[in-house]
Parts: structure tokens; sequence; C-alpha cells
């Protein structure tokens, strides 16, 4: 219990993953959906970092640098085009997105 | 007995933050809890020695991140309460831990299974940072190049998709002009 294994920290990133996946699976707007997919990035990083800890292995803190370049293109260019697709409809609703519907 | 006590702490404060996060009606509270949420996350970078790691987590996510979020809100009507997906909280719950444990499965699994081998071992007597540079601008250079291409694609990505007609400034144009480039819009529009 006070001896701070491998185990806690991936039990703490399936935790965090877990409320990411939650917010994906209920969240309508698309801003906040976009908050739940950074916190599924966070949640990996945190098993990354543990991992290299306890293998004394840098790699898996190399793979969360790139994974932090991912999220913050990721956010630049969705914020783009969610800014672009608000100025056409006025909502960022995702529900109200069915353009494309047969 | 310390790293025990600050890892059940900030474990508690990070999954508090991010619950308030998913589930919270109020868009500014969501993204004032996941700022807090991404601090706390850094702390547990700290902990495990991976110092350079938390500096980056802080810097990047709380300074860029949401700052760019931020940005973003003043876009969009965030005064409006949010309106939720209907259905059975239960069987979302359910579903989203059930994955988020079979995903956990499938990583861990061929870990646990076979002996991992130590690609890029901790240089003796380097500081964090010193190792991460070194490992970084060898073992990884070519990766690390290809982020840099990526976040230059990006940034002009988001210039290009965000910053249509900003030339154009309402506070500097007269009543008149700014009623008929609504119109002229409209007309796009529909």
């Amino acid at each position: 219990m006070m001896e701070i294994g491998l185990t806690h920290y991936l039990v703490l990133s399936t935790v965090l993953f877990s409320i990411g996946l939650l917010g994906v699976m209920r969240r309508k707007n698309l801003l906040m959906l976009f908050f739940a997919t950074e916190i599924l990035l966070n949640a990996v990083n945190v098993g990354f970092a543990a991992i290299s800890h306890y293998y004394n292995d840098l790699t898996g803190q190399m793979f969360a640098f790139f994974i932090i370049a991912i999220a913050a293109s990721e956010v630049a260019v969705g914020l783009g085009l969610l800014i672009a697709w608000y100025k056409r409809h006025g909502n960022i609703n995702l529900d109200a997105m069915s353009s494309m519907r047969g | 007995m310390f790293e025990a006590i600050a890892f059940y702490l900030f474990s508690i404060l990070t999954a508090v933050m991010f619950y308030i996060t998913v589930t919270t009606k109020q868009a500014l509270f969501a993204l004032t809890a996941l700022a807090a949420g991404m601090i706390f996350i850094s702390a547990f970078f700290f902990i495990l020695g991976a110092d350079f790691l938390g500096v980056v987590q802080i810097i990047v996510y709380t300074g860029a991140v949401m700052a760019l979020y931020a940005f973003g809100m003043m876009f969009f009507d965030t005064t409006r309460e949010l309106k939720e997906r209907s259905g059975s909280s239960l069987i979302t719950a359910g579903l989203s831990i059930l994955s988020a444990v079979f995903v956990v499965l499938i990583f861990v699994a061929p870990i646990v299974s076979t002996k991992i081998q130590v690609t890029a071992p901790l240089i003796a007597g380097a500081t964090n940072s010193q190792s991460v540079g070194m490992v970084l601008f060898t073992k990884y250079l070519v990766p690390f190049e290809l982020a840099a291409v990526m976040l230059l694609v990006a940034m002009i990505a988001g210039i290009v998709l965000a910053g249509k007609k900003m030339d154009r400034s309402l506070t500097l144009m007269a009543e008149e002009e700014i009623m008929i480039a609504e119109e002229a819009n409209r007309k796009v529009l529909l």
C-alpha cells in the first residue's frame, strides 16, 4: 500500500483514460469533445512515464514528448476547423452536423 | 512514505478535476478544471523523475494548449448551458470502463508475458534533461525533425482556417460598412 509500484500508475492511467472515454461518449458539444481527447492523451502519457521510470528506459519519455507534440498540432488544426464551422453554421453541436446524411 | 502520500493526493485531485471537466455544464468550468488537471498530471512526472517532461507538460499544455482553447472559446457561445446526450448514464459509464480495461489489457499483455528489452537506458551521472537531449538528438532525430515539420504544417493550417477575413477590423469600420459586409456574408451563406 505504501510502496508505490508500476501497477499503481497503470491503474491510475486506466482510471483517467476511462474518465476521458466517458467524456467522449456523453459530450455533444465539439469543444467539450476536444477536452475529453486531451484527457485521453494525458492518461496515456502518465502510463508511458511510469513504465519509463520503472524499467530505467528513456523510450517511454520520448513517446510522451511526441504525443505532446501531436496533441498541440491537433488542437491547432481542430480549433481552426471548429472556428470555420462555427462561422458558417452558428453552432458546434455534434448532432447538427448531419448534412451528409443520406 | 512521502511518495505514497503525494501519489494518492495528486491522483485523487487529478481524477476529480478530469471528472468535473467531462461532467460540468459550464464550458468555462470545464476549461479551468482541465487546466488544473494538466498541472496536477505534471506532478506525477516530477515524482517519476521525468523532470523535463513535467516542465514541458506545464509549458505546452497549460501554457499553449489552454491559451489556444481560451482564445477559441471567445468565438463560440459559451455562456449557454451545454446540452448533454440523452440516454442511460449507467450504460455509458459501464461501457467506457469496460473498454478502458480492454485497451489496457491489450497493451499490457505482451509487456507482462515477454521480457522487456531496454533500448535507451538511463545514462549514468547525467541529469534527466541531459539524458533526454542525448537520446532525442541521436536515436530519435528523424522523428524529432518530422514532429517539427508537423508542427509547422499545423501552424499554417491553423492560420489559414481560423484567420479568414482577419484583414477587416470591425472596430475600425463604420456602421454602414459592417451592415453591407454582413448582408454580403448572409447571401454567400444562403
